[in-house]
């Protein structure tokens, strides 16, 4: 089928919020013609331009790896550059700041709680100072290790899921979904050796432990990062270790000098696509 | 070691646990007419003699005491835990926490004398 391409009137009813001037949030509602493939981050830059340039958000890559631009679209959190206008109504859209922060003005929500809670979890490796800061050498980690941790890497820390948390709505201590993700990430890391730092933390008042798995993190997470997993990991992890039933797996070595990896055995390769 | 880990671990074993004594409760109580399980004395669970007879058994004086222990446990603790998500002062889930443990040592305390003394003055002279 061919793409339209007859724009379509689309209503934004887009919360707007100035601390100024404004004593509350309010709603202001644009006609925004809207083509086909038109995300919502298009429709507001359409309307910065041509109908209120003191419209405010926040963005930058416009392609869903930097998080800039998380907001509440038609009440769920997702990266406006991410959904299409068309795809979620023919008629009109609802567009918010992310819940669960403080609004600094218009679609721009004070993501600050969340890098200081992230912050707080120490989300780097953990290990021997010494070790670290030889620049000899590498640490060797196997695919199967790099897979235990690998999908809570894809975090992009846009607040999606710290949006859609019901705990952190009603509980601001909570560290939430990212900074709990990042914490298991670290603990999943066969480079790491901070696990009994970390679980101080993870398991405090307002750890993993205040999480209920409503799984709205996982849900509407843009990146399939999957925080509800990630949680409840950890909680297994910190039970484990609590009962002294944790294995007791080794950090990875680090290696000096080329040749003392081992190669995988039965290594099979592709096939050769052009003779010669 | 961390509280949290320790009373939320203690939380999951205690569900596992009423899970089981809540099963042979349903069991036991509410389906007599089909299953007939510890009721020597008809199909009414709740009749005199056969709650005279569970009474003096030992092993129903023991698990009375522990499906009281792990419903208290587990009930507190949750009610606790959705109390602390009102996000309290400090000083309040103090005040909480203490408030919850005596009230549940109290009813502990309170229904373990209740299932002894319902044991002892079975086996003392109202033998089922």
């Amino acid at each position: 089928m061919a793409e339209s391409k007859t724009a379509k009137q689309i209503q934004f009813h887009v919360t707007r919020f100035n601390p100024e001037t404004d004593a509350k949030p309010f709603i202001q509602t644009y006609a925004v013609p809207v083509l086909d493939g038109m995300t919502v981050l298009d429709g507001l830059h359409w309307i910065k331009e041509n109908l209120d340039p003191t419209l405010v958000w926040r963005y930058s890559c416009r392609m869903g790896i930097c998080g800039s631009c998380g907001m509440l679209i038609n009440g769920s959190p997702t990266l406006a550059c991410n959904t299409q206008i068309l795809h979620l109504s023919g008629s009109a859209i609802t567009v918010a700041p992310l819940p669960n922060f403080e609004i600094i003005r218009d679609l721009v929500p004070d993501l600050l709680s969340m890098f200081d809670k992230h912050a707080s979890v120490q989300p780097h490796i953990l290990r021997d100072a010494a070790e670290l800061n030889d620049s000899k050498g590498e640490f060797y980690q196997s695919p199967e290790e790099l897979e235990a941790y690998l999908q809570f890497t894809y975090c992009i820390k846009c607040g999606c899921c710290m949006a859609a948390c019901p705990t952190l709505a009603t509980d601001v201590r909570y560290l939430g979904p990212m900074p709990l993700t990042a914490l298991e990430r670290y603990n999943e890391d066969s480079r790491d050796e901070g696990f009994q730092v970390r679980k101080e933390i993870a398991a405090a008042h307002g750890g993993a432990f205040s999480c209920h798995y409503a799984g709205e993190c996982s849900r509407v997470c843009p990146k399939g990062v999957d925080p509800g997993k990630a949680i409840q990991l950890l909680k297994r992890k910190l039970v484990l270790d609590y009962l002294h039933l944790a294995s007791r797996a080794k950090t990875c070595k680090k290696l000096d000098g080329p040749g003392e990896g081992k190669l995988l055995p039965n290594m099979t390769f592709p096939a050769r696509t052009i003779p010669g | 070691m961390s509280n949290q880990t320790k009373y939320w671990t203690w939380h999951m074993a205690a569900g596992v646990v009423l899970l089981f004594l809540l099963g042979l409760h349903m069991l036991i109580m509410h389906m007599g007419g089909t299953v007939h399980l510890f009721a020597p004395h008809g199909t009414d669970a709740v009749s005199m003699a056969n709650s005279q007879w569970r009474d003096s058994k030992i092993f129903f004086t023991i698990t009375y005491v522990l499906l009281l222990g792990v419903g208290l446990y587990h009930g507190l603790y949750g009610l606790r835990t959705i109390l602390f998500e009102l996000t309290l002062k400090p000083a309040l889930e103090n005040a909480v926490t203490a408030l919850l443990v005596i009230l549940g040592l109290g009813l502990f305390g309170l229904g373990t004398w209740a299932a002894w003394a319902a044991h002892t003055i079975v086996l003392a002279g109202g033998r089922g």
